[in-house]
C-alpha cells in the first residue's frame, strides 16, 4: 500500500519541519524527491541524508521568476513530475487593524499565489501523462480564523478554494488536488512556547499533545498514492481534534 | 488534403476519439466533437507539440473549428 516508486515528486519549502518530513516520507515511499527551499545549505544536508534519488532546487517563492522557473527546472530534474506538494509557507502575524500591506502581500504571495502558478504549471504535463497529485499543506486555521494571523488564515482558506476548483477541472485527467491541515505540529516554533503557553494549546487539543511533522507527512503520503484516485478537493485534518469539521 | 490538415485531424480524432468521418473543417469542437472546455485546452497544447509552434491564448481563443486550427497552423507552423 501507498508504495510510490518510480513517482516523482517536488516538495516545496522542504527545509521546514513539515516539509522536510513529508520529503522523507515520500522519499521512503520509493518516490524521487526535488527538494524546494531558500536555505541551500539545509538543503544539501537534508539531500545527503536522504541519499539517491534527490534534486536540490533553490528556490523564492516571493518572487515571480522564481517561482516561474521552478516547474520547469523540477520537470527536468526529475524526467517529469507525479506529486507536486505545496508546502512552503511564512507567517508574518499582527493584529489585523495593525495589518501592514506588505505583511498581508508577502504571506499571499508566498502561500497562496506560488501555489496558484506552480498548480498551473505543474496540471500542464500532468494532463498529459493522465497521472497527477497535487497535495496543498493548509491549516487549521484556515478553517477557524486566528487572532493575529488574518493574512495567513486568508491564504491558507484560499487554498482550501483554490484545490476544489482545480479538483474540479482536472479530476476527469486521473489528477486530484486536495489539502493537508496541520494543527499544532512540533517544531522550532512550538519548541520556543514556555510551559503555560504550551498547556494552553493543548487544552484545547483532545488528543493532549503536539503531532509530528511525520503524522502530517503520512496524509500527504496517503493522498500522493495510487490508492487515493478516488478522492479529491477535500481537506484532510490532521490535529488531535482540536477542531472537527 | 494538406500535409497540416491531415495531422490536424488525427490528433483530433485520437483525443477526441471521434470517427473521422465527423471530423470535416467546419466542425466545431465543443458542438460537434463533443468537447469540453478542458479537452480544447489539451488540443491546443498537442497542436503546440506536433508542430512545435507557441499558440498565444488570444489565437487559441479563435480556434473552435478544425478549419481554425489548420488555417491557424497553415500560417504559424514552421
Amino acid at each position: 500500500m501507498f508504495d510510490l516508486t518510480g513517482r516523482k515528486a517536488l516538495v516545496t519549502g522542504a527545509t521546514g519541519g513539515i516539509g522536510g518530513a513529508i520529503a522523507r516520507a515520500l522519499h521512503a515511499q520509493g518516490a524521487t524527491v526535488a527538494l524546494s527551499g531558500t536555505r541551500r545549505a539545509a538543503l544539501d544536508e537534508l539531500a545527503a541524508a536522504l541519499g539517491e534519488r534527490v534534486h536540490v532546487l533553490e528556490a523564492n517563492l516571493g518572487d515571480k521568476d522564481s517561482v516561474e522557473g521552478l516547474m520547469p527546472a523540477a520537470e527536468a530534474a526529475l524526467g517529469g513530475l507525479d506529486v507536486l506538494v505545496n508546502n512552503a509557507g511564512i507567517t508574518r502575524d499582527n493584529l489585523f487593524l495593525r495589518m501592514k500591506d506588505e505583511e498581508w502581500d508577502s504571506v499571499m504571495s508566498v502561500n497562496l499565489t506560488a501555489a496558484f502558478r506552480l498548480s498551473r504549471a505543474a496540471v500542464k504535463g500532468m494532463m498529459r501523462r493522465r497521472h497527477g497529485r497535487i497535495v496543498n499543506i493548509g491549516s487549521v486555521v484556515g478553517s477557524t480564523g486566528n487572532p493575529g494571523q488574518g493574512n495567513y488564515a486568508a491564504a491558507k482558506a484560499g487554498l482550501i478554494g483554490l484545490s476544489k476548483a482545480l479538483a474540479a477541472e482536472v479530476a476527469s485527467r486521473g489528477i486530484t488536488v486536495n489539502v493537508v491541515a496541520p494543527g499544532f505540529i512540533e517544531s522550532p516554533m512550538t519548541d520556543a512556547l514556555n510551559e503555560k503557553q504550551r498547556e494552553a494549546i493543548l487544552g484545547n487539543v483532545p488528543a493532549g499533545r503536539l503531532g509530528s511533522g511525520a503524522e502530517i507527512a503520512a496524509a500527504v503520503v496517503y493522498l500522493a498514492s495510487n490508492e487515493a484516485a478516488y478522492v479529491t478537493g477535500t481537506t484532510l485534518h490532521v490535529n488531535g481534534g482540536m477542531a472537527m469539521f | 488534403m494538406s500535409d497540416i490538415a491531415e495531422r490536424v485531424k488525427k490528433i483530433v480524432i485520437e483525443h477526441l476519439g471521434v470517427e473521422s468521418e465527423k471530423v470535416t473543417e467546419n466542425a466545431n469542437f465543443i458542438d460537434d466533437l463533443g468537447a469540453d472546455s478542458l479537452d480544447t485546452v489539451e488540443l491546443v497544447m498537442a497542436f503546440e507539440e506536433e508542430f512545435n509552434v507557441e499558440i498565444p491564448d488570444d489565437a487559441a481563443e479563435t480556434i473552435v473549428t478544425v478549419g481554425d486550427a489548420i488555417k491557424f497552423l497553415e500560417k504559424n507552423a514552421a
